[in-house]
């Protein structure tokens, strides 16, 4: 089938959200309003009953994320969207859910903080809150977009990962992502392919809630399947009743982290890296200036590449440290003060150059500055 | 039924005996909670039992339903989601009063706003027990608690009346000395379509009595007895004889709109579309 059968549409990438979410199957939404997230908010007020799905403004972003917790506990596919302040008010649920196992998506439209900052000006501050906002180690999934399609797709896509890895998957788009008109295809229903998660297949006698299979993520029955099972945020054994021993947490910490760790293969677009002896290193919407910026490199005979992290969390490791052997610097333009930077370093193991470029006065970082940059260190 | 019979058909035997101290209350409700699912004929595996963190809140692990032992506060916001999920399913929260009116505040009064079908009991002992003694938003004035050491400058609330004003359309309060009366007044909260409130007034023999010389968990529960008065008998009563008393058994009844038939209107009205 070609791509001329997929209708073609224009729309932002918070509205692309809620197109992702539906074609994944969502059910569940709670959210509170927060600029530059509501529209995604607005739009399932409106289409979820339609689907046969529920929409709850609740009270605040705590009661929101706790409130999409129980419904993908009933067996709803549930999501939430929101931003900084309320991105923060989320995370002890966040640890939750991911205690717990319990799978769900929460989107994190970036803007300009701390604290209330600049509510409609657009940032990438949130990367680290993003790995380590909630307390205590645990596991992540991160996704950041870089276009208004790219909204849908990885939108589908936190879904099938959040069911499949029992997990909270973090959508982490940001402002200019989040309000930018694009046309986009919208793909057909036959065409995406949907994840659940798996169910028990012992009777009710024989469930244990916590026993993971071997790639560590345990079968999970819903509230309501007959199968009378706790749930609780304190470290349990595999019947999920709490333990209180180190090392019982200890067994089930590394459990959690390593499902993923184990598991999931890192997300990377790399673009023109094949040769390159300088990588760009962006995500979400600074890419897309990074990647004209290597463009404009490469009609310069500067042998330039960019590599975007689309899972940013767990982070490329490989790709970068397998670059760091080849390239003679990475460029890291973000616009934060440098978080992306940290792990590229840390990947790049003094091997190769690292330099940033950060710009956090709410505009966009441009491909010329990029360009200077890669001119610079070149 | 035996209580033989009802620990066997409800509990997770194998998870007793239970964390509770020595003359604490929150027994007597839990066993409460039990028997009123027991007399409602309540589906085991169509029941959901959602607590918050406090001593209280462990009851659910002893109870074999569905059970969610969620984050401090916040059970009525999950089980706002388990509900709206799946409205099929009877949800019932346990939650203390540090849980439910301080930390948990704002989720209560509106889950009570929404009129949703939710059952919650409220395990009052007047303090935050699992944490040692610190005061809570009802522990009286004048009380001591271990971050009260000079008496508590807070006057409690009257979650009855707070919920009620909120939009609860079932209230009411018993206490753990009167426990005929606690078992019918959860029943009947549980059998009410819509929000649901009970509060029990318990006992902390531990903490609140300890700090507060109110002596052994038997002289508390004799301090329950000589302090409730129900309804009707308050009803005659002149204002100054429940000074230091307060009111037990049904207080509110409302009719409104349930909020998830509500929602689920809006789904079956837009299929016609
Ligand atoms: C966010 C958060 N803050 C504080 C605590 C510590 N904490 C645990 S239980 C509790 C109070 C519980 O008191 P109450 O709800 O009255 O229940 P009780 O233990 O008396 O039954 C507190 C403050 C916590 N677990 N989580």
């Amino acid at each position: 089938m070609g791509e001329n059968d997929r209708q073609a549409v224009l729309m932002s990438g918070n509205e692309a959200c809620v197109e992702g979410a539906l074609l994944a199957g969502i059910r569940f939404f709670a959210g509170y309003p927060i600029t530059p997230s509501t529209e995604i908010a607005e739009g399932l007020a409106k289409r979820l009953p339609r689907y046969g799905g529920k929409f709850i403004q609740m009270e605040d972003e705590i009661a929101s994320m706790a409130a999409v917790v129980g419904a993908s506990l009933a067996g709803a596919k549930a999501m939430t969207a929101t931003s900084g302040p309320g991105f923060s008010l989320k995370q002890e649920n966040i640890g939750f859910a991911a205690m717990a196992e319990v799978p769900c998506v929460v989107v994190n439209v970036q803007r300009f903080g701390p604290s209330t900052g600049l509510p409609t000006s657009p940032a990438q501050g949130d990367i680290m809150q993003a790995r380590w906002g909630t307390h205590g180690d645990h596991p992540v999934i991160a996704l950041m977009p870089a276009s208004v399609q790219e909204c849908l797709t990885l939108t589908v896509e936190a879904f099938n990962l959040a069911e499949e890895y029992r997990t909270p998957v973090i959508l982490l788009m940001d402002e200019v992502v989040g309000h930018m008109r694009e046309g986009i295809l919208l793909p057909r229903k036959e065409e995406i392919v949907l994840k659940e998660r798996k169910k028990p297949t012992v009777p009710p006698e024989e469930y244990l809630p916590y026993k993971a299979d071997p790639d560590g993520i345990p079968p999970m029955a819903n509230f309501g399947d007959g199968y009378r099972y706790h749930v609780t945020g304190l470290v349990h054994d595999e019947t999920g009743f709490p333990r209180g021993r180190g090392i019982d947490g200890d067994r089930l910490v590394r459990r959690l982290v390593n499902k993923v760790k184990d598991n999931f293969v890192p997300m990377v677009e790399e673009y023109l890296t094949e040769d390159a002896e300088i990588a760009v290193v962006a995500c979400g919407s600074v890419a897309r200036s990074a990647k004209r910026a290597v463009d404009l490199g490469r009609e310069q005979g500067i042998k330039v590449g960019l590599v975007r992290p689309i899972s940013i969390w767990p982070f490329p490791e490989k790709v970068i440290r397998d670059l760091a052997e080849k390239v003679k610097a990475f460029v890291v333009p973000e616009m934060n003060l440098g978080q992306v930077v940290l792990e590229v370093e840390r990947c790049a193991c003094g091997k190769a150059g690292v330099y940033g470029l950060n710009r956090i006065d709410a505009e966009l970082i441009t491909p010329d500055e990029i360009l200077t940059k890669i001119q610079e260190v070149k | 039924m035996a209580v033989k019979e009802l620990l066997a058909k409800y509990t997770r035997m194998e998870k007793l005996p239970h964390i509770w101290c020595a003359g604490c209350g929150h027994g007597i409700i839990l066993g409460s909670v039990l028997r009123a699912i027991q007399r409602q004929n309540l589906d085991p595996f169509k029941t959901t039992v959602v607590s918050g963190i406090g001593c209280s809140s462990r009851a659910p692990g002893y109870m074999k339903f569905d059970t969610l032992h969620t984050t401090h506060g916040r059970a009525l916001a999950f089980a706002t989601g388990v509900k709206l999920a799946r409205p099929e399913l009877k949800v019932i929260v346990l939650t203390g009063d540090g849980d439910c009116a301080a930390i948990g505040g704002n989720h209560l009064i509106h889950a009570a706003r929404r009129n949703i079908d939710l059952t919650t009991v409220v395990f009052n002992n007047s303090i935050y027990g699992m944490t040692s003694g610190q005061y809570s938003p009802l522990t009286p004035h004048k009380r001591y608690a271990t971050t009260a050491p000079y008496g508590n400058v807070d006057h409690p609330f009257d979650l009855c009346e707070l919920v009620k004003a909120a939009g609860a359309t079932y209230v009411a309060r018993g206490t753990v000395y009167h426990t005929q009366m606690l078992i019918d007044l959860i029943a009947k909260g549980i059998e009410h379509k819509g929000f649901s409130f009970i509060e029990v007034v318990t006992n902390c023999p531990t903490y609140f009595g300890r700090k507060n010389k109110m002596g052994s968990a038997v002289d508390m529960l004799n301090w329950l007895k000589e302090h409730a008065v129900p309804v009707k008998a308050a009803a005659k009563l002149p204002p100054e004889k429940l000074a230091d008393k307060f009111v037990i058994g049904e207080l509110h009844r409302g009719e409104r709109p349930e909020y998830v038939e509500e929602y689920q209107r809006i789904i079956d009205g837009l299929k016609g579309e």
